[in-house]
């Protein structure tokens, strides 16, 4: 589903902020693929997600998505096939436009906009559906501004309409990291059911260890602009918190082994 | 009452002046100074198909067209070009100074024995009362076809753009054109305005430009401030409203012997203290916990 050959970016070349953010990374996705991406700071999981949507362009390498080779698109033509959520609660949505807005919008994701109506009353009934099933109460709130909702709330609107018109590839930078515990776990088994639901094929950064072993099917662990391991299927199942350290330790060298990932 | 309806005439024409900035500072959230130039180059070209005997329609409809292409430019220089808007549109206001002078010729363009929208059809009614009444209904069409626009899937798409770009990008849009489309708009209105404000007084100016940012936003302003903005059609409202009353409060500081020469500072200062309202709002609210 996801093909990336050998993609590197550096920002800000020949300068003395010059950041190899990411070094001939390549990842392969099999459709259904539910990948969670764990490393320090620094170590290009965010670069490489954004390499991926079109934030900026890749330096070299090659970026297909479903057979199409989208490295030169732009990044709102990307969007045709990725479904995202960023880390700040506050960008994957409208604030002053109302839900029902916000879903209808999501809904034409990738479609070229038109002058007919944003959105017909059988779509209301709809999202209305949709938001029902997130048990957040906002089911009855279709017409209030995205602005009034709390964090957790707006990122689980996010994350709805992300998947609203199933995308070949959902991104998660962090989605739950900005969240206070209750609601990240809220919105962390809400991304459970989505995805697993639909078997939409997913890559999510996360900070917490913990969680990126316990979701997914495949995990990557990224360290200095490279993917460090890449494991999978019954090997990650029986993978514990402990294993990851040594894991860490023995590919980047013990003295790095106080690196921020040790968070959580 | 003259002076009423006079006020309330002026307000409607100035009306779709304050609509077309609202579309920029607010839909858009771009000050865009392109409409100090656009106000003046749809005056400046109405007048002069008006003096060459075209239909004072047809004036109107170029001087729209004129404007559109002026916000194009701005567009193309903020969006393709990476200028920063504010400075985008000053280039394009500047350069369209030159631009209306080689339209009009001269610096002044006297409609004298010209018909204009508001003689040929005047059904029978005086020209003050015509002015009001067609007023009206030119805000009123472009009021509802700005409400059906935004309604629609590329309107929502040019107000999410002005929301939160991050976001309609993530959603397949492409936020450049919609910055340029909705500068087109917003300076076709401008240039309509101008138009029918030169219709309506009687000549077109190289200079009237001068301030008409400040008004535009005075305008959008004292709306919002009395008569809200819960919805977007609560706002399209406000904006025609707070117009006339704009034009009510210079009608009355007038009335109340102010050397018209000021008028410019005075609103100036009025646009500043309205700007400032919710700092002001903060403080005073964070003075009043402090108290208790």
């Amino acid at each position: 589903m996801l093909r990336i050959e050998n993609i590197s970016k550096t920002f800000n070349p020949g300068t003395m902020t010059e950041k190899r953010a990411l070094e001939g990374v390549s990842l392969h996705l099999a459709p259904g693929d539910f990948v969670t991406v764990i490393g320090g700071n620094g170590a290009g999981k965010s670069t490489l997600m954004n390499s991926i949507a079109g934030s900026f362009p890749v330096d070299a390498g090659s970026i297909l998505i479903a057979g199409t080779d989208i490295t030169k698109w732009p990044e709102h033509k990307r969007a045709k096939f990725i479904g995202r959520v960023f880390q700040d609660p506050m960008m994957g949505t409208a604030a002053n436009m109302m839900i029902e807005e916000n879903l209808a919008i999501a809904a034409r994701r990738g479609r070229t906009p038109t002058l007919r109506w944003s959105s017909s009353q059988k779509e209301q009934a709809h999202y209305r559906e949709l938001l029902a099933g997130l048990g957040l109460g906002l089911e009855d709130r279709l017409e209030s501004k995205v602005g009034l909702l709390s964090g957790g709330q707006r990122q689980a609107l996010t994350l709805l309409m992300a998947t609203l018109e199933s995308p070949k590839l959902l991104l998660l930078d962090e989605h739950t990291a900005a969240l206070d515990p209750k609601t990240a776990g809220k919105v962390l088994a809400l991304t459970e059911k989505i995805v697993t639901e639909s078997r939409l094929t997913t890559l999510m950064i996360t900070h917490n260890m913990r969680d990126a072993l316990r979701l997914g099917n495949r995990l990557i662990m990224m360290f200095g602009g490279r993917i460090l391991f890449d494991v999978g299927g019954e090997e990650k199942k029986h993978l514990t918190v402990k294993d990851l350290l040594a894991m860490f330790e023995k590919a980047a060298g013990s003295e790095l082994a106080n690196d921020s990932l040790l968070l959580s | 009452m003259d002076l009423v309806i006079s006020t309330i005439s002026q307000g409607f024409l100035w009306a779709l002046l304050a609509i077309g900035v609202y579309l920029t500072f607010r839909v858009l959230d771009i000050a865009d100074l392109t409409v100090e130039g656009s106000f003046p180059l749809g005056a400046a070209t109405a007048a002069t198909l008006l003096t060459a005997g075209f239909h004072p329609i047809a004036a109107i409809l170029a001087a729209c067209i004129a404007g559109m292409i002026a916000g194009v430019v701005t567009g193309f220089l903020c969006t393709k070009l990476k200028i920063p808007a504010l400075l985008a549109g000053i280039l394009t206001m500047i350069a369209l100074y030159s631009v209306n002078l080689r339209i009009m010729g001269k610096a002044n363009l006297p409609l004298l024995q010209q018909d204009t929208i508001f003689t040929i059809w005047h059904f029978g009614m005086d020209k003050m009362t015509a002015t009001l009444v067609i007023g009206a209904v030119i805000v009123l069409i472009v009021a509802a076809a700005n409400y059906w626009f935004f309604g629609t899937e590329i309107g929502a798409a040019v107000r999410a753009t002005g929301d939160n770009p991050h976001m309609i990008r993530a959603n397949g849009i492409n936020t450049d054109a919609m910055v340029v489309l909705g500068l087109l708009m917003s300076n076709g209105l401008v240039a309509i305005s101008g138009a029918l404000v030169a219709e309506s007084n009687g000549f077109a100016d190289v200079g009237m430009g001068v301030g008409t940012i400040v008004i535009g936003l005075a305008s959008v302003i004292i709306g919002e401030v009395l008569f809200g903005t819960r919805s977007f059609f609560n706002c399209l409202i406000s904006v025609i409203l707070g117009s006339i009353v704009y034009r009510a409060v210079i009608a009355i500081v007038l009335q109340m012997g102010m050397p018209p020469n000021d008028l410019k500072l005075f609103t100036a200062i009025l646009v500043a203290i309205a700007l400032s309202m919710p700092l002001i709002k903060a403080r005073f609210a964070s003075m009043r916990k402090a108290v208790r």
